[in-house]
């Protein structure tokens, strides 16, 4: 029926077909291959940018994480179930113009830590001089992250600590002492939270916090009656914790408006970030979960939340959302979205999310297209934390990620166990006791992290081996803060029991920038005092940047509330629109670039 | 029964329902004879696993790798056959390949559909493919682009209905395409072998049976062990064969192969299949040219 060379032909195109893949690969690998060669520092620092240095023991951030020991039913499992709790939050605490650090714990009895930065290059861990130290036990639960805000207006940000335990409120004594008042605000005495941010949701200029629930909150960890308290589906799983939202009522009262304000879901929140992604003035909430989909709220005028996952298009496919961060990747005034999934070669590949906002639609109307393939930001191993920053000071935002979620023995793999009882029937998921033992074993550990570098036409480049990044730690929380003031964002990473690094950034000086330093009036009429939710755009050289205050973005994390922008070569600054979070509009014509520009609401 | 081979099979009628002509047109549908019936099937999944649950990578990978079947079906059976084949049969290769691989690339559901239908007209012996193309195409691309490709791994939700619905519905049409017996093989001797598993991992019985709970196993029971074209002939053969798999797909988990069903199959199925032809050719050559088994085109 076929001639000879018909059939000759048709075998050559079907061994073609075959060696495709190979091919891609080896060309792929072949690109990046050339590039290492020529990575010496200074080739990279004219290539890229900039350059990252690990300096955390130079610098005195000397601190190691430790994980909890669980309830021994969960033995079997421990080091997967117990492998959160490395997190990193940013803020100036006692005013004196210099980035500070609280790294947290999680191991029974272990320390927290607040690195106060002396200004000199060097930290120092002041948590038990202040108050915040002893923050882990059995009894009333291990440290996950904390977030900054200055919930009552006094000048100086306070501390939300959230547990798989008791959560903490600390009133910050002027720098000087935190005092705690969990109680008297009316925090739950359990819950066991990944994630909160403060946001000012209805505009009042009072802070308000989010918390939202991983596990139950009925659950406690070091007590279990039995062992069904996994995840009932490793796609749809919504017997996770609850929501809160703590209205702030001011003089030190909250009240919980979660449910009455629409907020309804129990699925596993692992991250959530508000940012005003409608132009309506009021912080919309988005949130990241693990074992389904993401959740995006609309916030209809700070009197409802609307839930718009599906609508939107970023409640279709379901991951496991570990990081939410936004950022206007493409300078056009709007904000992208980033949230972090698993990828296992071979086995799991759910790729990484970035929602932008597609084109022609805005407001109610707003669709997001998912664009990690198209602009290189989709594999990144088994992702957790994430932040946008211009690392290089170009004018684009970057990303940074860590990854990696439980590395022991490097030759042996647990991912076969876990992908057979990661698709079971919800009977058998969601039982411990189903779920195989460990036994000393990897699940995506040992990873090589993530910088990607955004060229601004699009596409992402990844550089984190050659800039310098060569940690293979069980990444959790990324920071990012200028440190040293001088116009460079340096990344914090807290790793799952591993030690608090410090990446110190150079930058090529070529690149100019600018910074903002936003304080609220408050007050009736005026925004919250650590202007948590304000905007600022810049607009220059025939562009513009949006970027917004945030009260805790990422994993576990909070970066410096200071507004950082990279600007590239010859900037020249047309004007700044800062819109405070009150709705008043402030211009800065002109401003001086290569400085840090403090402004007060007026 | 449209199968993912070349020419459909139709040797065997279904009488038609006396009860009334509705009831002929159901008994006509749910024929062995229409060909169509495994693609309403395995669409309905389709459908029922992304309109509730939202499983599929995207609508558009999975249409791309239907077109891409189909076009080189159409293609391949003319340049080859010089015919137009009916696109059923790549239709269910397409929809399958769609369905059960993830990338979050575009270009490995084009290559891996050309793979499939390819491999259709080119692994041959004495006028019969070995594989089912879907599962030698998803294998290929299994081991070849591990670095971008993995499988359905989702499951229908986080209740048993969904699944029990899947399983209902579709044992039915198989027992109607008189394939059940290949189906309820598998299954059994997955369920004997998960505790035989069991024993020797020391996992708990319920670990191991988890794999059968999810949606690649319905694709995998329905549509890819009871490929006709690709299952030996004879009815003892087929219950063999499908006890084999699921023995070496055994074999293969407990050496920890995450993606063992498409593997066993890949190793069972052509072996049953060259073994068939090869001892149907030596009886037909000491009984004389009188016998002759129908072969794809």
């Amino acid at each position: 029926m076929q001639s000879r060379l018909t059939r000759t032909v048709l075998l050559i195109f079907f061994i073609g077909l075959l060696a495709f893949p190979l091919i891609y690969k080896r060309l792929a690998a072949r690109n990046s291959a050339a590039e290492t060669k020529t990575a010496d520092p200074a080739t990279v620092l004219a290539r890229y940018g900039f350059s990252l240095t690990e300096t955390s023991q130079s610098a005195g951030l000397q601190f190691k994480h430790t994980a909890p020991q669980l309830d021994a039913k969960l033995n079997h499992i421990m080091e997967q179930v117990a492998s959160m709790g490395a997190a990193a939050s940013v803020s100036d605490f006692d005013r004196d113009g210099w980035q500070d650090v609280y790294a947290t714990n999680s191991g029974e009895g272990s320390k927290n830590a607040l690195f106060k930065n002396l200004g000199n290059g060097s930290f120092k861990d002041v948590a038990s001089e202040v108050g915040l130290e002893g923050m882990n036990s059995r009894e009333n639960g291990v440290s996950m992250g904390a977030i900054w805000g200055d919930y009552d207006n006094d000048g100086f940000e306070d501390l939300f600590l959230y547990k798989w335990g008791r959560p903490e409120l600390f009133h910050n004594e002027g720098g000087k002492s935190f005092t705690r008042v969990s109680d008297a605000v009316g925090l739950p005495k359990w819950l066991n939270a990944n994630t909160a941010i403060w946001f000012d949701y209805d505009r009042d200029g009072k802070l308000d916090l989010f918390i939202g629930g991983y596990y139950a909150e009925s659950v406690n960890l070091w007590n279990l009656p039995n062992t069904k308290m996994m995840p009932e589906s490793f796609e749809y799983a919504t017997n996770g914790g609850r929501k809160y939202l703590f209205h702030n009522l001011g003089g030190g009262k909250f009240e919980e408006v979660a449910e009455q304000l629409g907020i309804k879901s129990t699925r596993w929140a692992l991250a959530a970030v508000a940012a005003d992604l409608r132009g309506t003035g009021y912080p919309d909430l988005f949130i990241a979960n693990d074992y389904a989909v993401s959740e995006l709220f609309f916030n209809d005028g700070g009197k409802r939340f609307r839930e718009v996952g599906a609508k939107t298009g970023v409640g279709y496919s379901p991951k496991s959302g570990m990081t939410a961060s936004v950022g206007d990747v493409l300078n056009r005034g709007q904000f992208g979205i980033y949230v972090t999934n698993i990828s296992e070669e071979g086995i799991l590949v759910q790729g990484n999310n970035l929602w932008m906002p597609k084109a022609g639609t805005s407001g109610d109307n707003l669709i997001y297209e998912n664009l990690a393939n198209a602009m290189g930001v989709e594999l990144g191993g088994w992702s957790f934390g994430a932040q946008f920053g211009d690392l290089n000071n170009d004018g684009f935002l970057d990303i940074y990620l860590t990854n990696g979620n439980v590395s022991l023995d490097r030759n042996k793999s647990y991912w076969y166990d876990y992908s057979k009882v990661a698709g079971g029937n919800k009977a058998i998921i969601s039982d411990a006791a189903n779920w195989p033992p460990l036994n000393g074993r990897s699940l995506s550990g040992y990873q090589k992290k993530r910088v990607w570098l955004n060229d601004g036409a699009g596409s992402f480049k990844e550089v984190a081996q050659l800039v310098g990044v060569t940690d293979i730690n069980d990444g959790r929380s990324v920071a990012l803060a200028d440190f040293t003031n001088s116009g460079k964002l340096d990344v914090v990473v807290a790793n799952q029991k591993g030690p608090l690094l410090l990446y110190k950034n150079s930058v090529t000086p070529e690149h100019k920038w600018i910074d903002f330093e936003l304080e609220g009036a408050s007050g009736s009429s005026g925004s919250n005092r650590s202007a948590i939710g304000a905007q600022v755009r810049v607009f220059w050289n025939g562009q513009q940047q949006v970027q917004e205050v945030s009260g805790g973005s990422g994993f576990c994390a909070q970066n410096q509330r200071r507004l950082h922008f990279g600007l590239g070569k010859s900037a020249t600054i047309e004007r700044v629109e800062i819109r405070w979070p009150s709705g008043k509009i402030q211009i800065v014509t002109a401003p001086e670039p290569n400085k840090i520009h403090k402004l007060k609401e007026s | 029964m449209t199968p993912e081979g070349i020419a459909p099979v139709s040797e065997i009628n279904v009488a038609p329902s006396i009860l009334s002509r509705i009831g002929s047109a159901i008994g006509r549908f749910f024929s062995f004879n229409n060909r169509y019936l495994a693609p309403v099937l395995v669409t309905c999944i389709l459908l029922i696993g992304q309109l509730t649950f939202g499983f599929l990578e995207s609508y558009s990978r999975t249409a791309l790798a239907i077109l891409t079947s189909i076009a080189m079906e159409l293609l391949l059976g003319r340049m080859l056959l010089g015919k137009w084949l009916n696109p059923a049969s790549a239709y269910i290769s397409g929809i399958s390949i769609g369905m059960l691989l993830r990338s979050p690339e575009f270009w490995p559901y084009v290559i891996c559909a050309m793979i499939s239908i390819t491999s259709k007209y080119v692994i041959r012996w004495r006028g019969r493919h070995l594989w089912n193309p879907s599962n030698f195409a998803i294998c290929a691309m299994l081991l070849l682009a591990p670095y971008t490709v993995a499988s359905l791994s989702v499951q229908w939700g986080n209740t048993i209905w969904p699944m029990l619905v899947i399983w209902t519905l579709g044992s039915v049409i198989i027992y109607r395409l008189k394939r059940f017996h290949i189906t309820f093989t598998y299954v059994a001797s997955f369920i004997f072998f998960a505790w035989v598993r069991h024993l020797v991992t020391g996992h708990t019985f319920l670990a191991e049976v988890s794999p059968i709970t999810g949606p690649m196993y319905q694709l995998f029971i329905f549509f890819m062990i009871t490929d006709p074209p690709t299952t030996v002939r004879r009815k003892w053969g087929q219950v063999l064969v499908a006890f084999l798999v699921a023995f070496v797909e055994m074999v293969l988990r407990l050496m920890e192969f995450v993606h063992a069903p498409y593997y066993a199959l890949t190793i069972v199925g052509p072996l049953a299949n060259i073994i068939e032809i090869w001892w149907t050719s030596r009886n037909q050559t000491a009984a004389g040219p009188t016998g002759q088994i129908a072969t794809a085109s």
